[in-house]
C-alpha cells in the first residue's frame, strides 16, 4: 500500500497554485488536508501524476466574515472551523453537522473545501452547503474566478462542475444566526460514512428546507411547507432511488430517513421556538 | 495462594510499549542489503494460470527477482496437513489460483515502493474457472471441484457416536430442530504480518524472523517444505507483537515464501503484510453450517443431540485444520449433562481465503447452535429458556464430569454460577426494562448463554479426525508439553524463558509473579525475556500462545521449575545456617530459618553460589544455574478406540446474560445491558484477567453485530479496506459488568484455568438469542447488521 | 515554490521530538515510513495504511494527524512529536501514560502510540472534556485487544474525571 510516483509542487501563492493547474489540471490533484486523497492513492485507487500541495498557501488559510456569508479558504481545517469562535452563532448547521464529520484526528488535517471537492454522497459538508444554499469559489488562471451554486457545482457521486484547471479556492455559506437547524445521521460506526444523513433549516413560519445525504449521487434538499411534511418526507423517500451497498439496503435507507427526518425537523423546530 | 498471586500486579511490560520502545517486528534492525518484497495477488476467486510474464518488471532498477509457482516447486515442498487427502498448497499458488488474494509472484526489490512498482508491470494471463463460494452448494455432484485429484469438496466426513442416540430420540416428547449458520470474520490483529529470512548456502540453512504465534507444530510443516531439518530453519520471534488472536499462525506459509526468496536471490528478504492484504487474505475464522437436534421432554430435559456440522476452510486446509471443527469435540455437549450424542463433522473447500487458528477456536460455532437450540426447546415447549438451562446442566456433585464425546471437566458449579449472576436484581432489572420497553412499542429481547471454556489443547484432539485405524497408523498423538527455564546469574539476579510468544496477555507479569512467589522476591526483581528463538530456546510441538495455553500449561511449568530452584537454593542455604533443608524459608528477598529467622543469608549470596562456589555445593548436588520446569498433565490422553477425546486439559464456565433493543430509527441492536459471569478457577492476575475478558467480549459484540468478511457469489472479496470491515471503535462497544467465582481446578497445582475466549464464545449467541427474543424470530443471521435486522422486520411484518 | 519531481530524492529537515533531523526522501514516501526507516522513530506504529485505524498518529506542530496519509514533504520544517517524547527524564511515565498503566489500558501496545498522541493534543486544547468527549476522541482509534474499558478508565484518570484508584486499576 504505496502511492505510485508523482511530482511534489508546493506553491506559496493560490497564483502559483492555479499556474500550475493550467499546465498540468489533466494529470494533477490538489493535496489540501489528503484524508480522502491519501489513502486512495496508498491503495492506487487514484494516480495523480502530481500533486499541488496548498495547505502552506497562507491566502486559502482564513475564515472570513463577509456579513451575509462567512468564507471558508481552500486551505482551513474542519477542526480550524469547528473551533471558530462564531460559529455556533452564524453557522449553527454547521456547528451541528461538522462533529459527524470523520474524526477529531481526521477533522485536524482534513479541509473543508476538500471535502466539498471530494463530492462524497455523505458528506456532511456538502449536504450542508447544499442545504444552506451556499457557494463553491473557483478560480482559474485563464478565466479567473466563478462563483457556483451549491447545487450547480456537485453534479453526482464524485463528480464535479469544477474544470480541471480550476482551483476550488473557498466555499462561502450564508450566514443563519437564530434560525432553526438540526443535523442527525446515521451510519453503521461513529465517525462511518453515513448510510443516510438529514439537514433541517427552517426558513420562516410556514417553510422549511430538508437536506438529505448518502442517498443519492448529490445531496437532496427540498423545500416543503411546514404542516404537510409527512407527505413530503414519504414522497421524498419512497421517490429517491436510495443506494443499495454492503451496508444498507435501499429500502433502509428509504426507512431510515422515514424515522429520521421527523425527528431532525422536530429539533430543527425547537431550536427555531 | 500468596500475596503475589492473585493480585493485580502492574504490568512489566507497559513502560516501554507505552514510551515507543517496543520491539516489533517491523522495528528490528535487518542485515545490511536486506531486499523488499511484495506478493502479487490473484483477482480471481477459481483460475488456471496461462502465462506469467515478468520481463518488464525485472527490467526495472532495482527489482532482484520475480519469483512464481513454478520457482518454488523447484526447490520446495507441498505444506503438510493433518488431513490425508491430495491438496497441495504451495506458498506460491502452482498452475491454478483458488480465492481471490491467493499469492501468485512475489517480487523483491530494493525497498517496498518499487516492489508494489514492478508488480505492477508483471503480465499475468488467467483462464478464468467457474468459483464455488457457498459450502453447502460445494458439496453437490455439480460443483467446481478446487482439488481435482481429491474429486470432490467435501474432503473430510466422519460420524460419531456417543451413547445412545437413537433411543433417546424414540423416546423424546418433542424433537427440536434448528440450522444455524455461522459467518467468516477475523480478529484483524493491529500489526500486520512480518516474515523476514536469510538463507546460508554454506550449511543450507534459514534464519527467519517472523511475528508467528505458534502452535510450534507447525515449525515442522515450515522446515519439511523447505526441504530442511528442524535446526536448519531458525525461527526467531521479537519480543513484541501487535495483537494475535489466532491470526498469527497464518504467518508461516510466508516466512517459507521469504526464505525460498532469500535463497533465490542469496540476499536477506523480508516481507511485511499491508492491511489490504491483510484483510484480503490471511486468514479467517471458518465457516459453519450446522444442523442441530434434540430430543426432549416435555418439562425440557435433552435426552439425546443431533449435530451435522458443515465447516468450510475455503480454499486449502492448511495446518493446523480442521482444528476448529475437532478442537472443540470432547467438550461439544457444552455446559448440559447430555449422554447420547450422534456428530456428524464435515470438512469442505470453497474458493475463498483460507481458514485458520482464530480466538474462541470453534466455540462461537459451537455454541452459537447449541444455545439457540436451547432457547428453541424452551419456545417450543412453552417453557422458560433459564428453567430449560437449570434442567440440564451439569450438576456440581458430578465433577470431574466425564462428556459424552470425552471432554473430563475439571471442576465447576455451573447451577450456582446461573444463580448468581441473574441474582442481585439483575435478571428482574432487565425483565422490567423488557416489559417497559414492550409496552412502548420497542423491541426489546433478553438472552442468556452458556459456555463451557476449554483451555490448553491436547496435542491428540485433531487426529480424533482420523479413524481409530487410521489413528494407530499414524502413530500416538497426545498430550501438551509446557516448558519454562529460570536461570541465576553470578551475582543472584533470576531470569525466565518460556515457551510463550508475546502478544500482549502480559505473560511477563504473570510469570514474574509466579516465580517470585517461589523465591521470596518481588515481581520487580524477576526479568523475564520472552523473545523466541527455536534454535537456542525451550519449546515443544505445543509452545506457542493459543487455545488459552498460557495459564494451565505455561503457568505451571514456571512454577515447577521455580519450585526446582527453591528447593536446591533451601539445601546450599541448610549447609551454610547449619540447619535442615526442611527448616529453610525464602522470604523477602532473604534465605533463612524458619525457626530462628535471624539465622539468614541474602537471596543473592546463596543464588550465586553455583557461579562462584561449585565445588562447595552440599554433596552430590549438581550446581544450580538454570532449572526447566517440564509439565504435561497425564489428564491429556489420546483418542479412545471409541473416539472419546479429552480434547482439552482445563475446562472453565462462561454464563452471560444480556438485554438488547432494536433502535426504532436505524435498525442497530443496541446493547442495555450485558452481565458475564465466568468461573476459571484461581485467577492469577485480576486486573489482566479482566483485560483479557473485556478484549474477548468485545471481539464477541464485533462478531454478532458488525465484523464480517464478505465474498459474493460470483468470489468478489467486498469488505477488503477498514472502511468496509467494521472493526468496532469505543462507541460501539458497550459497558460489561463481570462476576466471577473460582472453582479451582485439582489437576493442576496453581488451580488456574484459561479464560480469554470464553466470551468470543458466548457473546454471539447470547446476543442472538436475544434478538429472537425481542423479534420472536427463529433464525438470527449473524452479524446482525441494521441491513439484516431490517430484512428480517420487513419478512415478518413490523419495519416501521 | 517547493518542487521535487517523481524521481528525485530530496534531503528534508524537521524537527523531530525538539531535535532537528534530516534524510532523504522521495515525494511519495508516507510520513510514517520517513519516521520510523529513516529517522528510525519505531514507536509510531502502521496499521492500515489508509486513515482508519489511527495507530500511526503523530503531531505535525502540535496536532494530532494520520502519519500514514501525510507525505514526508508536508512534514518539511515542520515539528514533529511522537510518542518517543512523552516519557520525563529516566523514562518516567507522564500522567497520560501512568493513567494507561493504572487502568490496564494496553495489552499489545501497538495502537497505543497513536491514542497518546490524539490525546496529548486533544487534553492540551480541551483541559476539561467531557467523558462522551473522551469517547468521541477514541472513536479515531481501534484497539482489538482491550475492548476499551481500560482505556476509557484511563482517560477518566488523566483528564481528572476519576480518581487515581478505580477498582480495577493496577497495583505495583
Amino acid at each position: 500500500m504505496k502511492p505510485r510516483p508523482f511530482d511534489y509542487v508546493r506553491p506559496d501563492t493560490a497564483d502559483e497554485a492555479v499556474a500550475l493547474l493550467a499546465e498540468h489540471g489533466d494529470e494533477a490533484r490538489v493535496l489540501a488536508g489528503g484524508q480522502s486523497l491519501m489513502a486512495m492513492m496508498n491503495l492506487r485507487l487514484a494516480d495523480p501524476g502530481m500533486l499541488i500541495d496548498i495547505s502552506r498557501i497562507e491566502g486559502l488559510e482564513g475564515i472570513r466574515d463577509l456579513g451575509e456569508k462567512i468564507e471558508v479558504g481552500a486551505a482551513v481545517t474542519q477542526n480550524k472551523l469547528l473551533a471558530w469562535p462564531d460559529l455556533s452563532k452564524k453557522l449553527p448547521l454547521l456547528a451541528a453537522a461538522l462533529p459527524f464529520v470523520g474524526h477529531f484526528q481526521t477533522r485536524n488535517k482534513g479541509t473543508v473545501c476538500g471535502s466539498v471537492a471530494h463530492a462524497d454522497p455523505s458528506s456532511e459538508i456538502s449536504l450542508s452547503l447544499a442545504t444552506l444554499q451556499g457557494e463553491v469559489v473557483l478560480r482559474s488562471k485563464q478565466r479567473g474566478e466563478r462563483v457556483l451554486a451549491a447545487k450547480d457545482f456537485q453534479l453526482d457521486m464524485l463528480t464535479t462542475a469544477r474544470e480541471a484547471d480550476e482551483l476550488i479556492v473557498a466555499v462561502r455559506f450564508p450566514v443563519h444566526a437564530g434560525r432553526g437547524v438540526a443535523f442527525r445521521e446515521v451510519a453503521r460506526r461513529q465517525g462511518d460514512f453515513a448510510m443516510v444523513a438529514v439537514a433541517a433549516f427552517i426558513e420562516d413560519k410556514g417553510h422549511l428546507r430538508l437536506g438529505i445525504g448518502g442517498m443519492a449521487g448529490t445531496p437532496v434538499v427540498q423545500r416543503m411547507a411546514i404542516g404537510g411534511m409527512t407527505d413530503a418526507i414519504e414522497t421524498i423517500a419512497s421517490g429517491l432511488e436510495g443506494y443499495e451497498d454492503l451496508h444498507a439496503s435501499a429500502e433502509l435507507r428509504r426507512d431510515i430517513l422515514r424515522n429520521l427526518a421527523p425527528l431532525v425537523i422536530a429539533e430543527a423546530q425547537k431550536c427555531a421556538a | 495462594m500468596s500475596k503475589r498471586l492473585g493480585t493485580s500486579v502492574a504490568r512489566k511490560e507497559d513502560p516501554a510499549l507505552l514510551s515507543g520502545h517496543g520491539r516489533y517486528a517491523d522495528d528490528l534492525p535487518v542485515p545490511a542489503g536486506t531486499l523488499h518484497a511484495h506478493v502479487i495477488r490473484s483477482p480471481h476467486p477459481h483460475a488456471d494460470i496461462v502465462s506469467i510474464d515478468a520481463a518488464e518488471a525485472l527490467a526495472k532498477d532495482g527489482v532482484w527477482a520475480v519469483i512464481t509457482g513454478d520457482d518454488v516447486r523447484k526447490i520446495s515442498d507441498p505444506f503438510l496437513v493433518a488431513l490425508k487427502a491430495p491438496i497441495h498448497q504451495w506458498s506460491l499458488a502452482v498452475e491454478r489460483v483458488r480465492f481471490v488474494g491467493e499469492p501468485v509472484a512475489l517480487v523483491v526489490a530494493e525497498n517496498r515502493y518499487l516492489a508494489e512498482d514492478a508488480a505492477e508491470l508483471v503480465q499475468i494471463e488467467y483462464t478464468p474457472l467457474e468459483a464455488i463460494i457457498d459450502p453447502v452448494a460445494a458439496c453437490k455432484p455439480s460443483a467446481p471441484i478446487l482439488h481435482a485429484e481429491a474429486n470432490t469438496n467435501e474432503v473430510s466426513v466422519r460420524k460419531f457416536q456417543y451413547g445412545d442416540t437413537k433411543s433417546a430420540f424414540e423416546k423424546a416428547d418433542k424433537v427440536v430442530k434448528l440450522t444455524v449458520d455461522f459467518h467468516r470474520l477475523s480478529f484483524t490483529p493491529m500489526e500486520c504480518f512480518v516474515a523476514v529470512a536469510s538463507y546460508n548456502p554454506a550449511n543450507d540453512s534459514y534464519d527467519c524472523m517472523a511475528n508467528f504465534q505458534g502452535p510450534f507444530s507447525t515449525h515442522p510443516v515450515m522446515a519439511r517444505a523447505l526441504r530442511v531439518p528442524g535446526p536448519k530453519m531458525r525461527l526467531r520471534i521479537p519480543p513484541d507483537s501487535g495483537g494475535s488472536f489466532g491470526i498469527k499462525l497464518s504467518v508461516f506459509p510466508y516466512v517459507v515464501l521469504a526464505a525460498l526468496a532469500s535463497k533465490i536471490t542469496g540476499r536477506p528478504v523480508k516481507w511485511v503484510e499491508d492491511r489490504a492484504e491483510h484483510l484480503l487474505a490471511a486468514s479467517s475464522g471458518p465457516n459453519r453450517v450446522t444442523e442441530i437436534e434434540a430430543a426432549v421432554t416435555k418439562d425440557g430435559k435433552i435426552l439425546g443431540l443431533r449435530m451435522d456440522q458443515l465447516e468450510d476452510y475455503g480454499a486449502f486446509l492448511r495446518a493446523p485444520m480442521p482444528g476448529p471443527l475437532y478442537r472443540m469435540h470432547g467438550a461439544v455437549t457444552g455446559g448440559y449433562d447430555v449422554a447420547n450424542i450422534d456428530v456428524i463433522n464435515r470438512v469442505v473447500l470453497t474458493n475463498k481465503m483460507p481458514a485458520s487458528l482464530i480466538r474462541g477456536f470453534g466455540g462461537p460455532q459451537l455454541y452459537l447452535a447449541l444455545e439457540r437450540l436451547v432457547q428453541r426447546i424452551a419456545i417450543e415447549l412453552g417453557l422458560d429458556h433459564l428453567d430449560v438451562i437449570r434442567r440440564n446442566l451439569v450438576p456440581p456433585e458430578k465433577f470431574p464430569y466425564h462428556a459424552a464425546a470425552g471432554s473430563l471437566y475439571d471442576s465447576g458449579d455451573y447451577p450456582r454460577a446461573v444463580e448468581t449472576a441473574i441474582g442481585g436484581g439483575r435478571l428482574d432489572h432487565l425483565k422490567k426494562r423488557r416489559d417497559e420497553a414492550r409496552k412502548a412499542g420497542r423491541k426489546y429481547g433478553i438472552g442468556f448463554a452458556v459456555v463451557v471454556e476449554p483451555a490448553m489443547s491436547n496435542m491428540g484432539y485433531l487426529s480424533t479426525l482420523l479413524t481409530p485405524e487410521a489413528r494407530d497408523k499414524a502413530g500416538p498423538k497426545n498430550g501438551a508439553t509446557s516448558m519454562v527455564t529460570v536461570n541465576l546469574d553470578p551475582l543472584g539476579a533470576v531470569s525466565v524463558t518460556a515457551d510463550v510468544t508475546v502478544q500482549g496477555q502480559g505473560h511477563e507479569t504473570v510469570l514474574a509473579q509466579i516465580v517470585a512467589e517461589q523465591l521470596g522476591l518481588t515481581p520487580h526483581d524477576i526479568d523475564v525475556t520472552l523473545e523466541m528463538d527455536t534454535a537456542k530456546d525451550q519449546w515443544s510441538i505445543a509452545a506457542g500462545t493459543y487455545s488459552c495455553r498460557f495459564t494451565p500449561g505455561t503457568a505451571v511449568a514456571a512454577h515447577m521449575a521455580a519450585g526446582q530452584i527453591a528447593a536446591k537454593l533451601k539445601g546450599i542455604a541448610a549447609k551454610q545456617l547449619n540447619v535442615l533443608p526442611d527448616d529453610v524459608e525464602l522470604v523477602g528477598g532473604k534465605i533463612r530459618s524458619r525457626s530462628n529467622p535471624d539465622n539468614a543469608v541474602s537471596f543473592s549470596r546463596i543464588a550465586g553460589t553455583s557461579h562462584w562456589s561449585p565445588v562447595m555445593l552440599p554433596d552430590g548436588m549438581a550446581p544450580v544455574i538454570s532449572e526447566t520446569g517440564v509439565w504435561n498433565p497425564p489428564e491429556l490422553a489420546p483418542p479412545s478406540g471409541d473416539d472419546r477425546i479429552n480434547t482439552s486439559f482445563t475446562y472453565g464456565f462462561v454464563f452471560d446474560m444480556c438485554g438488547i433493543e432494536i433502535d426504532p430509527v436505524t435498525y442497530q441492536v443496541k446493547v442495555d445491558r450485558y452481565v458475564s459471569m465466568h468461573d476459571a478457577g484461581k485467577i492469577l492476575n485480576p486486573m489482566i484477567a479482566d483485560g483479557q475478558i473485556c478484549g474477548a467480549f468485545a471481539q464477541g459484540i464485533a462478531a454478532a453485530l458488525y465484523e464480517e468478511f464478505v465474498t459474493n457469489e460470483e468470489g468478489a472479496f467486498l469488505t477488503g479496506t477498514f472502511a468496509d470491515y467494521l472493526v468496532p471503535t469505543v462507541s460501539e462497544i458497550p459497558p460489561v459488568e463481570l462476576l466471577h467465582m473460582e472453582s479451582p481446578s485439582p489437576f493442576t497445582p496453581l488451580g488456574a484455568k484459561g479464560l480469554a475466549e470464553g466470551n468470543c464464545m458466548s457473546v454471539p449467541a447470547c446476543i442472538a438469542n436475544a434478538i429472537a427474543d425481542a423479534l420472536g424470530v427463529k433464525d438470527v443471521q449473524l452479524p446482525a447488521t441494521p441491513r439484516r435486522i431490517h430484512a428480517l422486520m420487513a419478512q415478518h411484518g413490523g419495519v416501521r | 515554490m517547493r518542487r521535487v519531481n517523481k524521481d528525485q530524492k530530496v534531503r528534508i529537515s524537521l524537527t523531530l521530538n525538539g531535535r532537528k533531523m534530516s534524510a532523504e526522501t522521495e515525494p511519495r514516501m508516507l510520513l510514517s515510513d520517513f519516521l520510523r526507516h529513516s529517522l528510525g522513530a519505531t514507536g509510531t506504529h502502521v496499521g492500515c495504511e489508509h486513515g482508519v485505524c489511527g495507530c500511526c498518529t503523530v503531531q505535525i506542530d502540535g496536532t494530532a494527524v494520520r502519519s500514514c496519509l501525510t507525505l514526508a514533504m508536508q512534514a518539511e520544517d515542520r515539528a514533529v512529536t511522537t510518542v518517543e517524547s512523552l516519557a520525563g527524564p529516566g523514562g518516567t511515565l507522564n500522567k497520560l501514560q501512568q493513567a494507561f498503566r493504572n487502568h490496564h489500558a494496553l495489552q499489545c501496545g501497538f495502537c497505543t502510540p497513536g491514542i497518546l498522541m490524539s490525546f496529548t493534543d486533544f487534553l492540551a486544547r480541551n483541559p476539561k472534556p467531557t467523558e462522551e468527549e473522551l469517547r468521541d476522541v477514541l472513536g479515531g482509534h481501534i484497539c482489538r485487544c482491550t475492548g476499551y474499558a481500560g482505556i476509557m478508565a484511563a482517560l477518566k484518570e488523566a483528564a481528572g474525571l476519576t480518581n487515581t484508584n478505580e477498582p480495577t486499576g493496577a497495583k505495583s
